[in-house]
């Protein structure tokens, strides 16, 4: 194949490529928007379903993992908030709103945890 | 006509790229939402019926009784949550007994409590403190205490209080104004002397019915004031009881704990 048609080969797969991906993160996405609506009229079940959908759906996408540990912490499942929490920082090391919320958490969970002065005989 | 293909092929692939850019670009805005998260209790309280608050060990201090204020909060806190019924009896002579579990170092004699209080002599750090707590693992002696009041669980421990001084430099916020009378904060490291105070409790829960400990918690808390502001010493040791005492409660009931958290979009 000549050299000059490379780049129309590369843009092709390319394009035929993005079409499936960006489907998915726009399903995910509604979702998403979906659980925030719902959480915000305080249906915090509907909306932790609509998150672990979206992680499924994309598995990539942060926002939608942050979304469900919010949840997680709502219902009081804090190990399963940490590792999604892990996850979207994981996905999105920058992101100083996952980490703020992190950062929430984790002082949350060492007063419910209290490993450090909590025994028991 | 290569040059035209060259360019279209560069266009196009442009297109695609930036395409795949606006996907990427994940977070198209964010809400911040109030959470309340469910705590479970640390304790299960469910054998008992009552809850017996018997005192705590504290160091003499002439700013506060730190025994007998502790016991107030405990009490008043536990009937304001309704846990479990409240024993409404005399706190135990702990000092007295613990000091009888001290071995006075060769040649010395065995501490005296600090007369008429029943308090220990003054205690100034954790270590001094500590000498005194085998009388939590007394079951015998916490055994008779829970036969006197129908076995409840016993909540007993130590508190230090103390004064505290540090010195050095702190970092604060101040207002300056530029030249075009634009308002500015900016950090600003000072050196300052400060006072305040340590509290230093220790919870420990005991089974009224057998003696036995149950659960023990150790917290740390400090605060500092400028040296030139008279906080008097009881106000200071609730501003810190105050921080501990969710955690404290929450041993013993579940707790829903308020706060706010970033769901993104």
């Amino acid at each position: 194949m000549p050299a000059r048609y490379l780049p129309f080969v590369v843009a092709l797969v390319l394009a035929s490529a993005y079409p499936a991906w960006a489907d998915q993160r726009s399903e995910a996405k509604a979702q998403v928007e979906f659980g925030v609506q719902v959480a915000q009229r305080g249906l915090w079940r509907e909306a932790m379903y609509r998150w672990e959908r979206a992680t499924q759906i994309d598995p990539t996408y942060a926002a939608a993992f942050n979304n469900l540990a919010v949840a997680y912490e709502q219902e009081g499942q804090l190990d399963k908030a940490r590792a999604a929490y892990e996850k979207a920082i994981a996905l999105e090391p920058n992101n100083a709103l996952i980490k703020q919320n992190f950062d929430l958490f984790k002082e949350l969970n060492d007063r419910a945890t209290s490993k450090d002065s909590g025994r028991q005989p | 006509m290569t040059e035209r293909l060259r360019k279209t092929a560069v266009a196009s692939l442009s297109v695609v790229l930036a395409g795949l850019l606006a996907g990427c670009g994940g977070s198209g805005g964010y809400l911040e939402i109030p959470i309340e998260t469910p705590i479970a209790p640390k304790l299960d309280v469910s054998p008992f019926q009552r809850v017996y608050v018997a005192g705590f060990l504290a160091g003499a201090s002439e700013d506060v009784d730190a025994n007998m204020e502790t016991v107030r909060l405990l009490r008043s806190q536990l009937r304001n949550k309704n846990i479990l019924p409240v024993v409404d009896a005399d706190t135990v002579a702990l000092a007295e007994r613990a000091m009888e579990d001290v071995e006075p170092a060769a040649g010395a004699a065995a501490p005296a409590p600090a007369a008429d209080t029943g308090q220990l002599p003054p205690v100034n750090d954790e270590r001094e403190l500590d000498q005194y707590s085998k009388v939590f693992s007394d079951t015998d002696y916490w055994k008779k205490v829970g036969e006197e009041h129908e076995q409840p669980l016993i909540v007993t421990g130590s508190v230090l209080f103390v004064p505290h001084a540090r010195s050095g430099f702190v970092q604060r916020e101040q207002e300056v104004y530029d030249s075009f009378g634009r308002r500015q904060v900016v950090p600003v490291r000072t050196y300052m002397e400060r006072k305040g105070y340590i509290l230093r409790p220790t919870f420990v829960f005991i089974d009224g019915r057998t003696g036995e400990q149950l659960y023990s918690e150790s917290f740390r808390e400090e605060i500092l004031y400028s040296s030139n502001q008279q906080t008097p010493a009881l106000s200071s040791y609730f501003e810190l009881m105050d921080r501990l005492l969710p955690t404290f409660l929450n041993t013993l009931s579940a707790q829903k704990i308020r706060g706010s958290r970033v769901l993104l979009k």
